[in-house]
């Protein structure tokens, strides 16, 4: 009985693919326009993941400046580096004296006018601080400390333009998710008049198959096939876009890594990820196929 | 095997096909039904494998009512049944050996002996040479014999056969109807509708007549 059961699929299975390839230029068109469908959402994905690794590995030690007063003296500097030993809170300082502030500025494109012109030294002392823990209260707690003491002038957060990615990341996973939903239903609604076709054109197959004694399900069977083979397709083909793209971005990052000294390469998609694509792209021909079958198969009634 | 009680069917257009129908047809019997066209012979053939439904009555086959059954339930009911149709319903897109194992396929028969049983199917037709040809190749007689080798395949119970020999040559009709008296031999309940009066010269078998939807004496 099993047995009869799985060589019906395989039989049903293999009668799919054969009807895939009798219209080599239909099916083509089809899976081509499902991946590109797929592709865009994904592929947006994609940057999105290597955006937040990418700031992730930046704000894992999030920074803080200290400033200290403008008049502050070796020994200011000395109990301040004391401190800071002694918090717990804190993984590594780095002291940055206002002559290598200056210089720094020096080296900048653009601005030696305006250093060559000044009379005094306008920057203070500072360290920079990186906290143990990356969360707000944690950092929030420090930064009020630190503001007591009486050498610091100001203490400042290098972690907002962290804060503003994560909330342009946020913004663009709702993009995502939009996207996804309204491509989604573009391909149920193309495998749904794709499966309409076949059923019109094999109309005589389904009523004579049900003359003779085919269940709704045997008769289901080949077009849910049909339709999760293609979206299966479609989803392979979003893939293949995606990974082209970003070899081809690689490519071109790298030069632009190098004049900015940066390790920039874009990931793939995870194996997880990958897998959810193909699986969700078959679901949705699956799905539309079903519906379609649904709402078509009961209008062939044999007379 | 084959009960009818009180069985009447209208068409949605109001006209009457059967009237207020009592028949029996007993296990391995062979029964011809006649009248002219339009008198409701396809109508009651087609009431017994569930293409049409009563509008009132019972129809029992094998002590199951028919004209309750739940559409799930059909399936099974027609894989008992073998038709041959009045207009053949031969799928044109594949060969005579594919038309024949349809029913196979659908019955989820295991795939080793089925092509042992079409072609014992086409051998009892008389078509097995003809196994790869395309059903539009055939003559009207090779047709009506294919979709007779189609409807014994799965070795029905009850044959039904809706004017099998329409627009045959007498030879050819004489050969079919000794085909359909080989099934009923071995044991096969069969029911045939025809409006040709020279089939039905000194039988021996039972045969009702329809007239306007009744059945005559």
């Amino acid at each position: 009985m099993i047995r009869a059961w799985l060589t019906q699929h395989w039989f049903v299975f293999f009668l799919t693919l054969k009807r895939v390839f009798s219209t080599p230029v239909t099916s083509l068109l089809s899976v081509i326009v499902m991946g590109i469908a797929l592709s865009l959402p994904a592929g947006i994905y994609v940057l999105m993941e290597n955006l937040r690794s990418i700031s992730g590995e930046t704000a894992s030690s999030p920074q803080m400046s200290l400033f200290l007063k403008l008049d502050a003296k070796k020994e200011d500097i000395e109990r301040i580096k004391q401190r800071l030993e002694e918090d717990s809170q804190i993984v590594s300082f780095q002291f940055v004296s206002k002559d290598v502030a200056l210089h720094q500025l020096q080296q900048s494109n653009g601005l030696t006018d305006i250093t060559a012109s000044l009379v005094r030294n306008p920057l203070p002392d500072a360290f920079i601080v990186h906290a143990l823990k990356n969360t707000p209260e944690i950092l929030e707690q420090l930064r009020m400390t630190m503001q007591k003491w009486p050498e610091i002038e100001q203490v400042q957060f290098d972690s907002a333009w962290v804060e503003r990615l994560n909330a342009l990341l946020k913004l663009g996973r709702f993009v995502v998710l939009m996207l996804a939903t309204l491509l989604s239903v573009a391909i149920i609604a193309i495998m749904f008049n794709t499966i309409r076709l076949q059923i019109l054109t094999k109309r005589d197959e389904i009523e004579i198959s049900k003359l003779i004694g085919a269940t709704d399900s045997f008769i289901r069977r080949p077009f849910l096939y049909f339709g999760t083979i293609q979206g299966l397709a479609g989803g392979v083909t979003a893939w293949s876009i995606i990974a082209f793209a970003i070899e081809t971005m690689n490519k071109e990052l790298v030069e632009l890594a190098q004049l900015y000294n940066f390790d920039l390469h874009l990931q793939h998609l995870s194996p997880e990820d990958s897998i959810s694509l193909l699986l969700f792209s078959a679901w949705l021909g699956w799905l539309g196929a079903r519906i379609s079958v649904a709402s078509h198969l009961w209008q062939i009634e044999p007379r | 095997m084959i009960h009818f009680k009180n069985v009447s069917k209208r068409y949605p257009d109001g006209y009457v096909a059967l009237n207020n129908i009592d028949l029996t047809v007993e296990s391995g019997e062979m029964v011809f039904v006649t009248g002219h066209s339009g008198a409701g012979k396809s109508t009651l053939l087609k009431l017994i494998a569930a293409i049409e439904r009563p509008t009132s009555g019972t129809i029992t086959i094998s002590g199951q009512n028919i004209a309750q059954l739940k559409p799930g339930a059909i399936p099974y009911l027609r894989r008992k049944i073998g038709f041959i149709f009045q207009d053949h319903k031969l799928l044109f897109d594949r060969n005579v050996f594919d038309n024949v194992l349809l029913p196979l396929q659908i019955g989820s028969f295991d795939n080793k002996a089925v092509a042992g049983r079409v072609r014992a199917a086409l051998d009892k037709v008389g078509l097995l040479k003809k196994e790869k040809s395309l059903p539009i190749t055939l003559s009207g007689g090779e047709r009506q014999r294919l979709c007779i080798a189609r409807a014994v395949v799965h070795r029905p119970s009850i044959l039904i056969a809706d004017e099998p020999t329409g627009n045959l040559d007498v030879e050819y009709a004489r050969d079919i109807m000794a085909m359909f008296k080989s099934f009923y031999q071995v044991g096969v309940t069969v029911l045939i509708a025809t409006h040709d009066a020279s089939l039905l010269e000194n039988t021996q078998h039972r045969i009702l007549s329809l007239k306007q939807g009744k059945l005559a004496a």
